[in-house]
């Protein structure tokens, strides 16, 4: 690659600066001004921001997706009950899980990528600012697309009914006539494109943008993993953009992909979705192992346990999370050779991640742990996704899990590995990086009591289900009979399910009384790094200003910061060499020139789901959507790079680029990142 | 591959000014000191890449799908053997390879700053991109006309959705390449913008690499 980009060059460019064109391009396009209120959220390309509506939305769908599960265990509560009719039990349960899968689990995981990469490699914004607001608000716009189904043409008469991986034929016109499975194929489309633009601009962020000296194998365990869910997500994408686009013509246009009539291979949707499906998993956990190896080393006062084999065992996962997708059709009939092959590469993924649990267990050995509300959440990640990795490999056994297919064991074994894996680690992070987002700490106090309401709470809804599933409950039924032994423990998954909900409520709660106990004088200021952390973005202040450093960092080490603030006196002990106030930056520099805001990525966001009501209900808004589409694009490419009033203004309008009408497509302009002058 | 990378930008920073390649000029442009690129290579090169990157596993679901259900028609349906006329897409093929070779033309006028050239080399690709576009909706209308439509079976279904796919790239970069001849003739293309072209050269020599995939496996391995 290197090699090609190195052909011949322009001599003239060493007197080339004259070549420069330097006219404004249509003046009638500005850049919003103004950085506060509404419109610093609507039209920031402030990585931070971005993040923090990640991470809002994450949680607001989060909370949509566990009532979605909350109506489920009220209805399975007892045998025979009918709170849901069984048409609405399957819209509900798709979509908890769809939520839960697409709307939560990405997204939050997205928020701690959009946040803390650009903080973790030392960078002042993402590669592409722009494109980094575009696939925000292309992920909102499928997300409430997603949603509206509920209501849209009568209340949960269109809600997506077919299971989070929507098996054809199962989702074809002729079982499932409903607009719902169209619902979830358009809205899926829409929050991959974000996805997809997101992993673009966040690989090239890490690859490109890293301080001075920070090498790959000197970047933090999580920019790491991270990396790898990017790199994921890049190669994942595709692979369900074009299983939906298959089941969208299949409906839309009578194509006859999933037409059995026709002939067609019902194993083709499940091979494409689980192609995409498995990758989809470490997608989702990846970013939490990145989490907890940032949360685990800071409350044991250790470096991470084998730092090289945290990244390879993430890079292993990353390849081998290729090779498994059939071990979810192992009932469907692939043969026996297939069902052999990924028997054992299944058995064999076990070992990456298993040496990952290693690594914690021996980053907090010997160490001195402080048992803070992360640190909590971040060694209970560690138990429960082995509990749940243990529950996986008897899944690879392909004897055993074709007993267990289909059945409540199933649902208990990813409720382990995603709840406890996943949205534990998201919630040790919140409680870890709160302080460096919002400048105030959230209550010990509170937080530890709602983890341990969490912690039991979830054990009580997912354990249980172990049992339910030996015992041969089906997954997805509407209801079952009384006599047939699974109500004890259904009553009992009931009840911790409103304990989780409990948790939940008191960690919103948590944000609203330690806002106020900061606002009021009554909890101290956390300061640039409140837990004595390792990772460069603890050196700028809490919350991170704008411009995220005062001055470029040169980084030596791994956990550069911590070797800043600690060394080694004659005899070998650590002392303290600074404190965090002397070493971090104040975030006093203002002479920093930042990417201006902009209106166009949300103004062509807008037009995507403009677009998939246009294919549901009348072509006709597929016009008005393309037109906002493309209007914005065009106002992206033709809108000046940066703010002329800004302080610092140097560039020139070279960077101003054309742009093909996918919106995968566009480039951004590196440069609108500088310096300090 | 990301330490070859490094090595030669670093060597070719340090060394002699006369050969400082594309890269550097690329990162001076493009970045301003230290901060701006790790790699050496722009940040809208990188995406190009990466996207494409994405990009093949679209064209790889879609033609492993075209594989599985070409052969599944009926004893009396049209196939693959009926429909292809292999000169006329062959004629068309050389038309959309011979435009990589344009578009290489283009940016290496761009570069020496002959901007007359690079125009023309410019709208030569988008000329012989939209060709083989022509070439493609007329293939579709005479199959549609012998009998052959996109709900007909599963050979027009996935052999439409693929080609379909592959010409809506080609589309997207006509647009583009148009777009930036329009700049050019506004004067504002110049050798300094030369990544620009490169770019949008990336991707279409990659469509072309794809068609050359599609091209022997849909239309000459039946054969």
């Amino acid at each position: 690659m290197a090699i090609v980009e190195q052909e011949d060059a322009p001599l003239e460019l060493e007197s080339g600066e004259s070549n420069q064109i330097t006219e404004r391009p249509l003046g009638a396009f500005t850049r919003p001004q103004g950085s506060g209120g509404w419109r610093s959220w609507l039209f920031t390309v402030d990585h931070k921001k971005i993040g923090i509506m990640y991470g809002a939305a994450g949680l607001l769908f989060f909370i949509i997706g566990g009532i979605y599960a909350l109506f489920v265990r009220l209805q399975l509560s007892r045998p025979g009950n009918s709170i849901l009719s069984a048409e609405t039990y399957n819209q509900v349960f798709t979509m908890h899980g769809v939520v839960m899968v697409f709307l939560a689990a990405i997204p939050l995981g997205a928020a701690f990528s959009n946040y803390l990469i650009p903080l973790q490699i030392g960078a002042r914004d993402v590669a592409f600012p722009r494109l980094n607001a575009f696939s925000f608000w292309v992920f909102l716009g499928g997300g409430l697309f997603l949603l509206t189904s509920m209501f849209i043409g009568g209340w949960w008469e269109n809600a997506p009914d077919g299971g989070w991986f929507a098996y054809s034929p199962n989702t074809g016109v002729l079982f499932s006539p409903s607009k719902g499975i169209d619902f979830f194929a358009i809205g899926l489309q829409i929050t991959g494109i974000a996805s997809l633009v997101g992993a673009i601009n966040l690989i090239v962020t890490i690859l490109n943008m890293r301080s001075p000296g920070m090498t790959l194998m000197k970047m933090p365990v999580l920019t790491w993993m991270l990396f790898i869910t990017q790199m994921l997500l890049l190669f994942a994408m595709p692979v369900i953009s074009v299983a939906l686009f298959l089941l969208t013509f299949d409906r839309l246009f009578d194509a006859n992909f999933f037409n059995v009539a026709e002939g067609a291979d019902p194993l083709l949707w499940q091979h494409l979705f689980w192609i995409f499906g498995h990758p989809e998993v470490y997608i989702l956990i990846l970013p939490s192992f990145g989490i907890i190896s940032e949360i685990i080393p800071t409350f044991s006062r250790k470096p991470i346990f084998g730092y090289p084999f945290m990244v390879f065992s993430g890079i292993a996962i990353g390849f081998m999370g290729w090779g498994v997708w059939a071990h979810h059709m192992f009932a469907s009939g692939v043969g026996p050779v297939a069902v052999a092959a990924f028997s054992v590469s299944t058995m064999f993924i076990a070992v990456p991640t298993g040496v990952k649990i290693l690594n914690w267990l021996a980053t907090m050995w010997g160490g001195r742990i402080r048992f803070t509300t992360p640190m909590l959440y971040a060694t209970s990640v560690v138990a429960m996704f082995t509990i749940g990795g243990l529950s996986g490999v008897t899944h690879s056994l392909a004897a055993a899990d074709s007993q267990q297919t289909d059945t409540y064991y199933i649902v208990a074994h990813f409720h382990y590995v995603i709840f406890g894996g996943i949205i534990l680690g998201f919630f040790g992070g919140f409680y870890y990086w709160w302080p460096k987002m919002f400048g105030y700490f959230l209550s010990e106090k509170i937080g530890k009591m709602s983890f341990w309401v969490m912690v039991i709470g979830f054990n009580l809804t997912f354990g249980p289900m172990h049992i339910l599933g030996l015992q041969g409950m089906s997954r997805r039924i509407q209801t079952y009979s009384e006599g047939q032994g699974f109500d004890f423990w259904n009553l009992i998954s009931t009840i911790g399910a409103f304990l989780i909900a409990l948790a939940t409520a008191m960690f919103v709660a948590n944000i609203l009384i330690s806002r106020r106990a900061y606002r009021d004088g009554k909890t101290p200021d956390p300061g640039p790094d409140p837990w004595d952390a390792r990772s460069l973005e603890w050196m700028t202040a809490s919350p991170v200003p704008e411009h995220n450093f005062d001055e470029v960092i040169e980084v030596e080490r791994q956990d550069e910061f911590w070797h800043r603030k600690w060394g080694k006196n004659e005899s070998g002990q650590v002392v303290r060499r600074a404190t965090a106030e002397e070493v971090a930056h104040d975030g006093s520099n203002t002479n920093v020139h930042l990417p201006s805001p902009s209106y166009w990525p949300i103004f062509a966001a807008v037009g995507l789901p403009i677009i998939g009501y246009g294919l549901i209900y009348n072509l006709w808004l597929c016009v008005i959507g393309g037109l906002f589409v493309l209007g914005g694009l065009y106002g992206w490419v033709f809108e000046p790079v940066d703010d002329p009033n800004a302080a610092g203004h140097h560039h020139d309008d070279d960077h101003e680029d054309i742009d093909g009408h996918d919106s995968t497509e566009n480039h951004e302009n590196t440069s609108e990142e500088v310096p300090i002058d | 591959m990301v330490m070859i990378l490094r090595k030669t930008t670093r060597t070719h920073q340090r060394r002699c000014p006369l050969t400082d390649t594309a890269i550097d000029q690329t990162s001076n442009e493009h970045s301003d000191g230290d901060h701006g690129s790790t790699l050496g290579v722009s940040n809208d090169k990188l995406g190009m890449w990466v996207f494409l990157g994405s990009d093949c596993l679209l064209f790889g679901g879609l033609i492993s799908t075209y594989m599985l259900y070409k052969d599944r028609i009926g004893p009396d349906d049209l196939g693959p053997e009926e429909m292809f006329d292999i000169p006329f897409t062959s004629v068309s093929s050389f038309v959309l390879l011979m435009s990589s070779l344009t578009v290489v033309l283009a940016i290496t006028a761009l570069r020496r700053n002959d901007i007359r050239r690079s125009r023309i080399w410019l709208l030569a690709t988008a000329i012989l991109g939209a060709i083989f576009v022509g070439g493609q909706v007329y293939e579709f209308t005479v199959f549609y006309r012998e009998g052959l439509g996109y709900t007909t079976n599963l050979f027009g279904t996935s052999f439409f959705t693929l080609t379909g796919f592959h010409g809506v790239h080609v589309t997207v970069g006509i647009v583009m390449l148009m777009s930036l001849y329009i700049q050019s003739m506004r004067g504002k293309l110049t050798s300094g913008q030369s990544e620009k072209l490169e770019i949008i050269g990336l991707y279409w020599h990659f469509v072309d690499v794809v068609w050359i995939v599609i091209f022997t496996i849909v239309y000459l391995f039946p054969q």
